[in-house]
């Protein structure tokens, strides 16, 4: 199997530098590493200690499975490594001693790959409500769910969002700091708090999807693909969680997401917004597979944001063309979601709905509410420029359309911006 | 067990404004939140502190200690009062916090020594 490169691993005060570019390997971590953490949380009563000790089984595995392989059975690998990693950081450390005998005891805890459902219950789902407790700020619920959860390393973290990895590491410490100094609980939230954690959770993935979807011009091949993380953490959410349609709805919104993707870039590199793309690109068994998870929310009537925002991507993947699609049904979707929260972005979204209902100027008018609000929005003086460009105004589209590139950081869509202008 | 304090924040100058019947109820819901959580054991202090107007701040400023009027921070909202809960883990202390008749809380653990 190949590897990326690897610089030495020193100990815990240093940073982890070894990548993973092999996708056995990672698939290997992102289906371990959560499990291990969990075991291990439960066992030594120690967020911060058990998340160490995972890091450093996996440092141990970059270092032998090259040389030997991915082994049979990798979680058993891992949980050994980790414990023989433990016992020396718990030696090393007074404030550990007493754990000593905790990690004794976590063979039992921890069988094969299927002990989860042989016990009942995957604690991955403890891990993940912890990880995305409200008591973290979402950047470190983000990174210690990409960490903890999702296998990832700091400086695989650090690539995906553009951030230095010192940063990720800092930011990472201190989360573990504040699970352990103010004792957020390891455990699924009640029955009564479920609706608000999920939220938390949901929100997680939905920020880390996002932005992998958004980086998809930029990513390097070693890097991870965020939004394939967050599908993949979205889909083991549904499956800890069967029950709870906004979980479904947020999936689904994420196929049909991930389903454009080979048509969103051009053979330069260049976005393709979505009324140009071509639609037979479009990867239909992800589609098939959102609409599989909007036949499993629709019947639970419990509607909300996530699942709303999934009907409106499924109209889209339904339509054969841009302009045959159901824009009345879209704006319909639309209204019931502002019930769920009234934002401008949702309006500003919704006017492009009510362009093709009703015409470029009755959308003009519903945006000029919006100015005061979303005169810092790129998007915002994009969709300006659309309407007025439809309405004949060339001149006011151009000046619109100068603001949005003053506005707009991402490199993709300032092409395009560039593009229109020139 | 591990120890929190929560920190009752509000705005003085709003409070001291609300009707009389209106300030009683809210005193008479405080009270039966505090009377509720002592019986239970999980209330180990607490106290109102009187209006912002009443605080003095003394600093320490090139060395030296000055005394001056007013709270630490000037802001719309001060510390009110307190209280000090003994609850298993922070998901308990918000459940408390949450449960607090008026306004906003901070949570804080007590370091164990």
């Amino acid at each position: 199997m190949a590897l990326g490169r690897r610089r030495s691993s020193t100990d815990r005060g240093a940073l982890i530098t070894a990548t993973v570019t092999s996708d056995a390997v990672a698939a290997v971590f992102r289906e371990e590493a959560g499990r291990l953490t969990a075991a291990l949380v439960r066992s030594l009563g120690d967020f911060d200690l058990a998340e160490e000790c995972v890091q450093d089984a996996l440092v141990a595995a970059l270092e032998h499975w090259p040389r030997e392989g991915v082994p049979n059975n990798p979680g058993a690998w891992l949980m050994t490594a980790a414990k023989r990693k433990g016992i020396d950081r718990l030696r090393r450390e007074k404030r550990y001693q007493e754990k000593l005998a905790g990690l004794a005891g976590t063979e039992e805890t921890m069988g094969g790959p299927t002990a989860g459902s042989a016990l009942g219950h995957d604690e991955r789902l403890e891990l993940i409500f912890t990880c995305c407790h409200p008591a973290l700020s979402r950047e470190a619920q983000v990174a210690l769910t990409l960490r903890s959860v999702a296998g990832l390393t700091t400086p695989e973290i650090a690539r995906a969002f553009l951030v230095p990895e010192a940063t990720i590491a800092q930011r990472l410490v201190r989360a573990k700091r504040k699970i352990v100094d103010a004792k957020i609980p390891f455990r699924v939230p009640d029955k009564a708090d479920i609706p608000e954690r999920l939220e938390q959770v949901l929100a997680v993935l939905y920020l880390m999807f996002n932005e992998g979807y958004l980086a998809t011009g930029r990513r390097g091949a070693q890097d991870r693909d965020l939004a394939a993380e967050a599908e993949w953490l979205a889909g083991l959410v549904t499956q800890l969680l069967p029950e709870e349609p906004e979980a479904l709805g947020l999936l689904a919104l994420m196929r049909f997401g991930i389903a454009r993707a080979p048509a969103r870039f051009d053979r330069n590199g260049d976005i393709v917004l979505l009324k140009d793309q071509e639609r037979w690109k479009w990867d239909r068994d992800k589609i098939d597979d959102g609409i599989a998870l909007v036949a499993r929310f629709l019947p639970a009537g419990r509607p909300g944001p996530y699942q709303l925002q999934a009907l409106i991507a499924l109209a889209h993947a339904d339509a054969p063309s841009w302009d045959e699609t159901r824009w009345p049904d879209i704006v319909q979707i639309y209204d019931r979601l502002l019930e769920f929260g009234d934002s401008p972005v949702i309006r500003l979204n919704r006017s492009i709905a009510v362009w093709h209902v009703a015409g470029a100027e009755r959308a003009l008018r519903e945006l000029e509410p919006l100015a005061d609000d979303l005169d810092a929005y790129h998007l915002f003086h994009a969709t300006r420029a659309e309407l007025l460009r439809d309405l004949g105004r060339g001149a006011e589209a151009r000046d619109a359309d100068r603001r949005a590139l003053e506005l707009t950081e991402n490199p993709a869509e300032r092409a395009l911006l560039e593009r229109r202008l020139s | 067990m591990p120890q929190y304090m929560l920190m009752f924040l509000g705005d003085d100058d709003q409070f001291e404004a609300t009707p009389t019947e209106d300030r009683k109820k809210k005193y008479a819901e405080i009270m039966s939140w505090w009377e509720d959580l002592s019986k239970k054991g999980v209330i180990k202090g607490g106290e109102e502190l009187q209006h912002r107007n009443t605080a003095t701040t003394v600093r320490r400023v090139n060395g030296k200690m000055t005394v001056s009027d007013g709270p630490f921070i000037e802001s719309k909202e001060h510390v009110g009062g307190w209280a000090m809960v003994e609850v298993p883990d922070l998901d308990a202390a918000i459940a408390i916090a949450k449960s607090w008749p008026s306004g906003d809380v901070e949570v804080r653990p007590i370091v164990e020594r």
